[in-house]
């Protein structure tokens, strides 16, 4: 069979009924356009809610949790071995929350191949002195360059300069919910009471915001030596090893591999912050659905101008089978049309699509919340043109192959007949 | 010399179940021979009509057995038909119908490109050679529906010659068309038999014109009563 007559002939249907054609092709178009703007719109938020969390967030992080001992004496002995023992009130023991041999773990973090990067951290727990008013505070000890590499900590550095932390000593990037309370300005210098009883005083050189308030009336940033000065340590002392990884779906893996090694405890991301993927999942399965259904709808359109066309041309299928166009060809033909219809209106949805994601890009979106947001985020990830190109075929095949199965059992004598 | 056989029908019933069962053609056995030109009279409603639509292969509801050029095509896949009909045979109908879309050159090489044995060139010299037959070649261009019923119908014959078929078969041909273009289409047929040898089987009322065909077959009832 010449496929060139096929088309041919679709072509010169097609024309016949251009407007119809036309409209069918739109409404392809708009959907297609709506699908690919709504996902890259949705993905983008989502995108950039996740990040909110998941940037900033260790892939795995190791420390030593502080539990109760799992052997107690009573475990021990031999007397009570065959026991079923119960004892009540443990106390957790005085273990040390500082990780022992850290820089050696450091190191061999540091030459797996699936790290992208290792950064030490000190939690120090304090108080703000103000007056006399005590404001809680974490402070993160942290490795400065480390920390913006892999946890983009500058980005959330809205006033002074993050280097700071590390070029002056006993400098701190204060919180900024934490900043207005105290109303600290820049170069101010604040009093903390750490929970060990020590007090120092920390000259201000930045606000960090991260958009989530409760963070930012807890948190601020000091540096890894200015956090072991504060609480006498020694500069081996680190609670947390943050590491990113290249994947981070490897992140369960990684994080009971290595805390079995080294024996200390390890979260990963995964486990931890389940829920943001969870609400990721939903938010585009729901933007899915409604481009999908935009689709569907679309192909109803689709399927209704075919069913006019062949409901109108029967003369000229019954004058092609009787030419002698086997049924297969007649539907080839319109399923050719459907695709047809499908391929150009679904091409135009997708740059009309890319289009309107440029537009969407360009409103301005500012939020106290989200300080590097300056526009609506959107995702432009190929995979959403592809799904809608792809789509768009899929249901105009099928909006085609009904009535292209209809049109192949017509029968040419009933028609001839009928005249 | 013995005549070759072109299209053989042996016992051919025709029932048609609604509204009750009626049976249109009753044993209907006859034969066309190459070069021939046979017409098919009888009064109207006898299954005429409804006998040419089998033996076009259209119509593949029937009992009995038909040849075309010596092969059984009865039970044939409705693939096979299609690909049987293209070659073999040429349809004129009473109405002229013409595919409105294209112009006349496309209609009449529409059934070649279905064949798809010869380039696109070769197809179009073909067609123009076959409309000059019919003195339609200056019309080539025109869209089919831009044509007059005698013309258009001169390009449904032209059309129906295409792939240079065993047989051409045609109800009523000229029963849709005034005095003078009947002559003419008629004048065409003759002319394809005689020059050509072209095989001919014609469904007709007209009395006149039947009997300046080499055979007429006569049915009544659904039989053939002479042949
Ligand atoms: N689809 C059908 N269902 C039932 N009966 C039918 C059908 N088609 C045709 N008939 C009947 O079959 C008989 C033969 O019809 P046919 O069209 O073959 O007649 P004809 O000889 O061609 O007549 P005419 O000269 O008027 O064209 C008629 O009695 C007609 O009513
Ligand atoms: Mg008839």
């Amino acid at each position: 069979m010449r496929f060139s007559l096929i088309i041919e002939i679709a072509r010169a249907l097609m024309t016949a009924r251009i407007k119809q054609t036309l409209v069918a092709a739109v409404g392809v178009t708009f959907s297609i356009t709506m699908f690919i703007a709504l996902l890259g719109f949705m993905n983008g938020l989502n995108d950039l809610l996740d990040g909110l969390i998941l940037n900033r967030t260790a892939h795995v992080r190791f420390y030593n949790d502080i539990k109760p001992n799992e052997q107690q004496p009573l475990d021990l002995s031999e007397e009570f071995k065959d026991w079923f023992n119960v004892i009540r009130s443990i106390k957790p023991t005085v273990s040390r929350v500082s990780i022992y041999n850290n820089e050696a773990i450091i190191r061999t973090l540091q030459a797996d191949k699936r790290v992208l990067g290792v950064a030490p951290k000190i939690a120090v727990q304090g108080f703000f002195n103000v007056g006399n008013v005590d404001l809680p505070a974490v402070l993160n000890g942290i490795a400065v360059e480390e920390e913006d590499r892999l946890f983009a900590f500058s980005d959330y550095v809205v006033a002074g300069d993050f280097m700071d932390l590390k070029y002056s000593a006993n400098s701190i990037i204060l919180g900024k919910g934490a900043a207005d309370k105290m109303m600290a300005d820049l170069g101010d210098y604040v009093q903390l009471t750490t929970a060990q009883g020590n007090r120092v005083l920390l000259k201000v050189v930045g606000y960090y915001q991260s958009g989530i308030g409760e963070l930012d009336n807890l948190q601020s940033y000091v540096s890894l030596n200015t956090a072991q000065k504060m609480i006498g340590e020694t500069s081996s002392y680190v609670t947390d090893i943050q590491v990113k990884l290249y994947d981070f779906n490897l992140s369960p893996g990684l994080a009971r591999e290595y805390s079995s090694i080294f024996g200390i405890d390890a979260d990963d991301i995964q486990t931890v912050n389940a829920q943001f993927e969870t609400g990721s999942q939903i938010r585009s399965l729901i933007s899915y659905a409604v481009g999908i259904t935009l689709l569907v709808v679309s192909g109803f359109g689709i399927y209704n101008i075919l069913n006019m066309m062949i409901y109108e041309k029967m003369d000229t299928i019954a004058i092609l089978k009787a030419i002698g166009f086997s049924g297969s060809d007649v539907r080839y033909i319109f399923i050719t049309i459907a695709l047809v219809i499908g391929f150009v209106g679904g091409l135009l949805g997708l740059i009309f699509g890319f289009i309107a994601c440029l537009g969407i890009e360009q409103i301005p979106f500012e939020t106290e919340a989200l300080p590097t947001i300056k526009t609506f985020p959107v995702d432009f990830s190929p995979k959403y043109y592809l799904i809608g190109g792809v789509f768009s075929l899929i249901t105009t095949y099928f909006a085609g192959f009904f009535p292209s199965q209809k049109a192949s059992s017509v029968d040419p004598v009933e028609i001839i007949r009928g005249k | 010399m013995e005549k070759k056989k072109v299209i053989e029908a042996q016992k051919i019933n025709k029932f048609f179940f609604s509204p009750t069962k009626t049976q249109v053609l009753r044993e209907v056995s006859f034969s066309v021979n190459k070069g021939e030109f046979v017409s098919v009279m009888g009064k109207s409603g006898c299954g005429k009509s409804t006998l040419l639509y089998i033996l076009s292969t259209m119509d593949t509801d029937y009992e009995g057995k038909l040849f075309l050029d010596d092969q059984l095509i009865t039970g044939q896949s409705s693939e096979k038909l299609s690909r049987l009909r293209n070659e073999k045979i040429g349809f004129v109908f009473q109405f002229h119908y013409l595919i409105h879309e294209f112009s006349v050159l496309e209609n009449v090489m529409i059934p070649g490109l279905k064949l798809n044995r010869k380039s696109r060139e070769e197809l179009e010299y073909i067609a123009l050679e076959k409309l000059k037959v019919f003195e339609m070649q200056d019309h080539a261009l025109k869209k089919a529906n831009q044509l007059s019923g005698g013309q258009k119908q001169r390009v449904s014959i032209a059309r129906a010659l295409m792939n240079d078929p065993l047989i051409i078969m045609s109800d009523e041909p000229t029963g849709n068309l005034d005095k003078k273009n009947s002559d003419l289409v008629f004048g065409i047929f003759r002319e394809l038999v005689v020059e050509f040898q072209q095989t001919m089987l014609m469904v007709t009322h007209d009395l006149e014109l039947a009997a300046k065909t080499d055979r007429t077959i006569e049915m009544e009832d659904g039989r053939i009563i002479s042949a």
